[in-house]
Formats: structure tokens, sequence, C-alpha cells
């Protein structure tokens, strides 16, 4: 579904990837671990879309449509959907308003009717008992004044409304607690299915516990160093990224 | 030089006028238009030497010719389609500055109400007017000074103590004629007595797209214990002027609420105040522009706080796309007499492009010590983060802007408590705005 070729993307004048080789089949679950400023969010915003990143080489492609031609609204009603870490608040915006449109907007890209307020309020309710996210938060602000565990419930809850074909969660599991996390990732499971895919990118293991992947690949200064099974991640829980980074010491030391 | 010529055109103006006159040369209201011209013979047309003008150029104006029009290229039609549905109970037609008695209702309303064109009033009852036309809206400028020396149409509510209007009074302007400069110069008074509760809407429109000048003056006098609500929408092309004076004066336990919208215009300047004028009045400002191409809007505003225990209450905000200009000056007294006062300002604007510019002043003079003030101003852009959100959620980026921008309104929205027309403004503002 998702194929990253031989990715190079700089900021400013930055290179931050540096040659990203990733396939993702619908079906699938990957896991991107790393340390912070290896790359990660850099590499889930530029298959979003996010203005500030220059591509200098390679490509993205889902399902043979080029990703990097798109705007970030085409990828959108084509299918990719990120979950931000740092939701945004909109003052003035409702949750409700907010995704009507969205969902609409996805609607008509694909063809189908537009839902009318009586149906899109019948399809938000079953949603919300997914996420389990209070009717509140729905005629409030978009993320305003929500805690950080809101925020993240929030963009699952916008992943279960639009029902993405891929899925990219950006550090998903930061600021949220056992119960929140738990929450978090039973709407993240329920979306697993055999048509789509989602790509975890998480810095710590424990979200992982929740999200059990297929594979994890670890990205170590804008390249993917190691890729495995689920069992990787549990690995570098134990032994931290030094044993990636640097393996050699780490066998001298043994 | 031009200005000097332009000074004169208008006093030789006056005095055609003054010779045609039958009698009337001799009434009393003729003797305020009479100081009126001379004190605009002094003043002249404000330049931007003057501090109070130092952001907008009227010179454009010496360019046009402007004259009278007439009446015939307005159609009933045409006026239908800017009344407001659930506004439009009472609706006085001035066409090229001309009452329209024929394009024009107003419904029976209770004993001594009077919802009245200017000039009938002068007429058959000047003795309504007298003692109040020219007191309010002093002449500090020469705007003002020609208004006060042409005035002539307009529309006159007076509202009697206890007395309860029945509707929404929608004064409409509608201007314009083919081939012409349109100048209008309407003077509204608005008095009310003790008790009462009345709702205006104050729209100016153009037909066609010459460029018009409209000259407005507004005296509102607010009653003990009542309650005056004015919306002035202003909606005309995008060559024509505008010039707008409100002058607002409050009495004991009175709460004054103005909404400004602007959305066209070429050159619009809006001076709208308050006084505060005895214990315990509420007074608020509330306004909206939206600009485009080389539009320049200035609202200048004056909160004169001379008693004490009143409170204020200003919020203005605007965004300003290509290179379109702002001005915004807030100026708030607080007298020595205005213990207790409590008075908040914010002036926010959204500068969509690097050609748009605003220029903004807030001007607080306090001279009481027991007084809590607040004012507020920043100039931003929109959030590229959120646009970003939006866009990331399959919502296009125009339909990411307007939501944004319709969000950043959204504080003047929520002062509207008047259902009608807050819908009615959202939807010229998501025209505006497409």
């Amino acid at each position: 579904m998702l194929t990253v070729k031989d990715l190079f993307v700089r900021v400013e004048d930055k290179e931050i990837l540096k040659g990203i080789n990733l396939e993702v089949n619908a079906g699938e679950v990957h896991a991107i671990m790393g340390p912070n400023g290896s790359g990660k969010s850099t590499l889930a915003n530029v298959i979003a879309g996010k203005d500030g990143y220059e591509v200098t080489g390679g490509s993205v492609t889902m399902d043979g449509m080029d990703l990097l031609d798109m705007s970030p609204e085409e990828r959108a009603r084509e299918g990719v959907f990120l979950a931000f870490q740092y939701p945004v608040e909109i003052p003035g915006v409702s949750n409700a308003t907010f995704l009507k449109t969205a969902l609409n907007e996805i609607r008509k890209h694909k063809g189908l009717e537009e839902l009318d307020a009586m149906n899109f309020l019948k399809f938000m309710r079953e949603k919300m008992k997914v996420v389990g996210i209070d009717e509140k938060l729905i005629n409030r602000p978009v993320n305003q004044g929500f805690s950080g565990g809101e925020k993240k419930r929030n963009e699952i809850f916008q992943l279960q409304m639009l029902q993405p074909k891929l899925a990219v969660l950006d550090e998903t599991d930061s600021g949220l607690d056992i119960d929140a996390l738990k929450i978090v990732s039973n709407g993240v499971n329920l979306f697993r299915g055999k048509d789509n895919a989602v790509v975890v990118v998480t810095h710590y293991q424990r979200l992982l516990d929740y999200i059990v992947p297929d594979f994890v690949h670890v990205l170590v200064d804008g390249r993917i160093v190691k890729s495995g099974g689920k069992e990787l991640a549990l690995e570098l829980e134990e032994k931290g990224y030094d044993w990636v980074i640097n393996p050699e010491a780490e066998t001298a030391a043994v | 030089m031009e200005n000097t010529r332009n000074k004169e055109y208008y006093i030789s103006e006056f005095k055609k006028t003054e010779a045609s006159m039958n009698g009337e040369a001799s009434s009393s209201f003729h003797q305020v238009r009479k100081n009126a011209i001379s004190r605009f013979e002094e003043l002249g047309f404000p330049t931007i030497k003057n501090e109070d003008w130092k952001y907008t150029n009227v010179k454009q104006l010496f360019d046009f010719d402007f004259t009278g029009g007439n009446a015939a290229g307005v159609t009933k039609k045409d006026v239908d389609a800017l009344h407001i549905k659930g506004l439009n109970e009472n609706i006085i037609v001035l066409v090229n500055g001309v009452y329209s008695e024929k394009l024009s209702f107003v419904k029976k309303q209770n004993g001594g109400i009077i919802i009245e064109n200017l000039n009938s009033v002068l007429k058959n009852n000047p003795e309504l007017v007298l003692d109040h036309i020219g007191r309010y809206a002093t002449i500090d400028n020469g705007f003002t000074a020609l208004n006060t020396a042409f005035a002539k149409e307009g529309t006159v509510i007076i509202i009697p103590d206890n007395a309860e209007v029945k509707g929404h009074i929608h004064i409409l302007n509608i201007t314009g004629e083919a081939g012409k400069h349109i100048l209008t110069q309407p003077r509204n008074l608005i008095i009310t007595g003790k008790n009462t509760k009345v709702n205006i809407i104050e729209s100016y429109h153009s037909t066609g797209s010459e460029a018009n000048l409209v000259n407005a003056v507004n005296e509102v006098v607010v009653g003990e214990n009542s309650f005056v609500e004015i919306y002035r929408l202003q909606q005309e092309n995008q060559d024509s002027f505008h010039i707008n004076r409100t002058q607002a004066v409050q009495a004991r336990n009175s709460v004054f609420t103005h909404f400004s919208v602007t959305l066209g215009g070429g050159l619009v300047r809006n001076d709208t105040n308050i006084l505060l004028n005895d214990e315990n009045c509420t007074g608020n400002l509330y306004g909206l522009y939206l600009t485009e191409g080389s539009q320049h809007v200035d609202n200048h505003t004056l909160i004169d706080h001379a008693k004490p225990h009143c409170q204020s209450n200003e919020m203005y905000k605007g965004v300003l796309n290509e290179s379109s200009r702002g001005v915004f000056n807030g100026k708030v007294f607080v007298r020595e007499d205005a213990q207790k006062t409590n008075a908040y300002q914010s002036n926010k604007a959204i500068l969509l492009t690097s050609d748009a510019s605003i220029d903004t002043k807030p001007q607080l003079e306090i001279y009481a010590d027991d007084v809590k003030c607040s004012h507020g101003a920043a100039i931003g852009q929109l959030d590229d983060e959120a646009v970003f959100y939006l866009r990331s959620r399959g919502i296009s980026a125009d339909m990411a802007k307007t939501v944004l921008i319709r969000a950043f309104a959204n504080d003047i929205f929520e002062t509207i408590e008047n259902e009608t027309f807050h819908e009615h403004l959202n939807q010229l503002v998501f025209e505006k705005l497409g």
C-alpha cells in the first residue's frame, strides 16, 4: 500500500532523512522506533504533506499514486491520515462542524453522497462510543482546552470517523496515562483491518504492548538501521537505542 | 490647492441652496446650517497633517465631481433584496440620499413614537429636533460641518418614555446612478426617553460601480434605563467613499451597543463615539471588517467615561487581504469624576498577505485613580499549523482559510444576541470570503 523508496529530506539546510526504504502492505501494522531527533516525525509529516520539508530524493507512493505530488487535502481524501503528535487547537470551530466538513469533503471525493445532519449525528454517536469520547468535547472548539489525553483521544476519534486507508500515528502515546493509552489503542485496534494499514511512530515500546505491530523498524540519524518482528521492540526496550546505534561497542563489552 | 477649490465649491453650493429656499432660510434650523458652513469654511477637509487623519488621506475625493441623483434607477425589487428577513418590520429607504416614501414602510406605532424622515420633521415639527441636532455630534472636522450645513435628509426616531417600539428599524441607504458620482449626506437623529428599547439597522449599499460619497452623521440619545442597539452594515462598492460619524450620549442605567460591520467601500472612515454621561451605564462597541483589493478602512472610536460606575467593552477585529489597509484608533477617556470605571478594549487583526497593512493605536487617558482599564492589540497571520491540520483532514486550503477566518471573527459573533442578525452576518462573511 505505502511504498517509501530511497527518501531524502531536508529541513532548511539540514539533511534529516537519508535514504528511507519502507514497504507497508494492506493489513499490516508497522512501528517506526528511534531516539529523539532521528527523523521519525519528519517521515510522518512528509507522508501527510506538511510544508517546510524539502524532498531532495526518492519517492513516496500509496497504491501507485505519487503522494509527493499531491496537496495534503488530496492525500487525506485518498485515505492518508496523520494522528498529530501535537494536535492543534482551533478556537471558534466546533469539533462536530469540523468533522462534518472533513467527512463530507472525503465522501464527495469518493463520489458518495454527503451526509446530512441527521445521518452524520448517528454515525458520529457510534464512533464516539468506540473511543469513549464525551459529547461535551464534540461540541467544543477543536482541541481547545482539551487535556493532553483528550487531544490524543480526539485524534483517534477522527481516525474512526474518517476511516482512512493509511493511518500514521505520530507519538500518539506521549502524555497518556495507562487508562487513556488502553482506550486509544483499542480505537486503533478496532480500526485495523485487511484493507488498511497503520504506521506507528513511537519513541517508547509501551504503546506496542497494546497495538501489536507486525514489523518494527529502528530509525537512527535518518536511516532505518534495523528491521524485525515485534520482538525487536522488546529487545530495544531492554537494551536501549545504543545497542543498535553502536552494536560493536555493545558486543565488545559482552 | 485642490482642497481649497473644493471647499469653495461646497460653500458656493450652500449659497445657491440658500437662495432657492422659500422662507425656510429664516427658520431656526437654517441658523444651525449657517453656523455649520462657516465652521466648514474654517476647517476645510481634514488632511494627513491632522493627527486624527494621519493614516487616512481623503484627497482622492477631489478627483470626483460629486452631485445629487434621482431615485428613478432603483426599483422595489432592488430594495427588497436588501431587506433582512426577520428584521424588516420598519424600513426607511433613502435612494441617493433622498427619502423614498414609496420604498419605505413603517408599522403603525404606539402613540408618541416618531419614525419619520428628517425633511418632513423640519417642515412640520422642527421643534422636535431643534434642541438636539448638532448638539451631540459637535463639529470638530470638515465632514461633520458639511453634513450639518446640508442636513435635510435622514431619519428621525423619537421614542417617548416607556413607549414600546414594534419591530426593528432598518435605515437602508442605497446609492448610485449610471454615469454619475453621487454625494449623499444622511443625518439621523435617535432620541429615546426613559425605559425604552430599540434595535436599529443602518445599512449602506451601492447600485453600479461608480464612486460615490456618503457622508453620514448619526446622533443618538440613550435615555435613562433604556437599551439602544445599532448594527451598521457597510456594503458599498469598492470604489466608493464612506465617512460615518456616530455620537451616542448615555443617561443613567442605560445600555448602548454598536456593531460596525465593514465589508464594502473603497475608503471608509468611521468615527464611532460614546459619551457615558451618567452613572451605571454600559457602552459596547464591536467591529468587524474584512477587506481586500485596495480597500482602506479606518475605525476611530472614542469612549468617554464622564461619570462613575460605568463600564465599556470594545472589541474590533479585522481581516485584511491583498493590499488593503486598516486603521484602528481607540481612545478611552476616564475623567476625574469617573471613579469605579471598568473599561476593556481589544483590537486584533489578521493580515493575509505581506502587502496588507494596519496602523493601530490604543489611546487611554485616565484621570481617575480607582478604575480598571485594559487594552490589547494584536496583529498576526493565519496559523499555518491550523491550516495544515484542517487540510490533513481533507479540507481544501481555501476552505481551511475561510473556516479559520470565521473562527477568528467568532468573538464578535458571540456578542450578537440577535439570532437573525447573527445568521445574516454569518452569510455575508462567508460570501465575502468565498
